[in-house]
């Protein structure tokens, strides 16, 4: 007479998982669009400091990082305390900065040059003595446009 | 007899069922190492190297908004200390004088901002006090397009109105070369 009684008995339909391989597929394909792959580990400790004036980066490909900061624990005793810089994955000087820029340039295409932006990773606790060696060698450099990395305010 | 067999293999379908534990596997590898954090932070352009010093003592020092940081982070605004949190309107202030003061400004165009830290100020403070500045015009750009234009100012806006606005209040910002009093051995 009720409703639910009718459906006693009837075998319960089993859920067609048969599409379930494309929705992962999807999801899938969307995390490997939006994924970028960390292509140097950190040899000097960064902690951006926070400001709220921030524009964001667009083409990841046109960017090319500077970190400095002080080393990490792991790297002390052989390089010291004071703040270091860091191109791709090893420790540099600022007289390296000039082949840096132009090694990641040539994979620019060339319309898109001028639109290179440098972003300097630096530690808040670092003396700007470094950070404006690095500023005057990207000048010399003609490497003009530059980004402060920061993290947003929160307050 | 293997003729028999293979043919009958051929009528067999490849089971599928397992394909979504490979995706899901794929899935999960690319869900931990994506970093969807845009990266951010203060877009600047510096000036192109010049072997010679600007030489900044023909400017009239009514047009000159001076802000010294010092290696132990303080500052000085005008010749004299100041707060990092006055900054900001001080700066509004000597940019735009309102009041027609005779120490500001004599108006926006000519309004030019100096900046120099020393070797050992703290990177953080200069952040600081870039972001302050930055800040100031940000918010004169703000008003000014929105006393025109009725909207507020934004990199999406037409690029006329934006050169309009930004020639009426041009940012100019002149750094020093620091002061090497507190540098790290």
């Amino acid at each position: 007479m009720s409703k639910f009684s009718k459906k006693r008995g009837k075998a319960t339909p089993a859920i067609s998982t048969a599409s379930l391989p494309d929705i992962i597929f999807m999801l899938l394909f969307f995390f490997m669009v939006v994924t970028v792959l960390r292509d140097s580990s950190l040899m000097v400790k960064v902690n951006t400091p926070q400001a709220s004036e921030l524009t964001k980066l667009e083409e990841k490909s046109l960017v090319n990082y500077l970190y400095i900061g002080r080393p990490t624990d792991q790297y002390k005793e052989q390089y010291g305390t004071s703040p270091r810089l860091q191109l791709g994955d090893k420790f540099a000087t600022v007289d390296d900065i000039p082949l840096f820029l132009e090694k990641h340039k040539i994979k620019v295409a060339e319309n898109k040059r001028a639109r290179i932006t440098s972003s300097l990773k630096v530690d808040g606790d670092v003396t700007m003595g470094i950070v404006q060696d690095i500023k005057t060698q990207l000048r010399k450099s003609n490497q003009l446009k530059v980004n402060y990395s920061a993290k947003p305010k929160s307050e | 007899m293997a003729k028999k067999s293979s043919k009958d293999r051929l009528t067999n379908e490849i089971n599928a069922g397992s394909m979504a534990d490979i995706a899901f596997l794929l899935l999960i590898f690319f869900l931990v190492t994506t970093t969807i954090v845009q990266d951010k932070g203060i877009t600047v352009k510096l000036p192109p190297w010049s072997e010679e010093e600007v030489d900044a003592t023909k400017l009239k020092t009514r047009n000159v908004f001076s802000v010294l940081v010092n290696a132990q982070n303080q500052l000085l605004v005008r010749d004299e200390p100041a707060n990092i949190e006055e900054l900001k309107d001080r700066a509004k202030e000597f940019i735009m004088n309102p009041r027609g003061q005779e120490d500001l400004a004599e108006k926006p165009t000519k309004a030019i901002i100096s900046l120099k830290n020393d070797r050992g100020t703290e990177y953080k403070t200069y952040l600081a006090v870039y972001n302050e500045l930055k800040a100031a015009y940000n918010e004169l750009w703000d008003e000014e397009a929105q006393r025109k234009y009725g909207t507020e100012y934004s990199d999406n806006m037409p690029t006329e109105q934006k050169r309009a606005i930004k020639g009426k209040i041009p940012f100019v910002l002149s750094e020093a070369e620091p002061t090497a009093f507190g540098d790290e051995k």
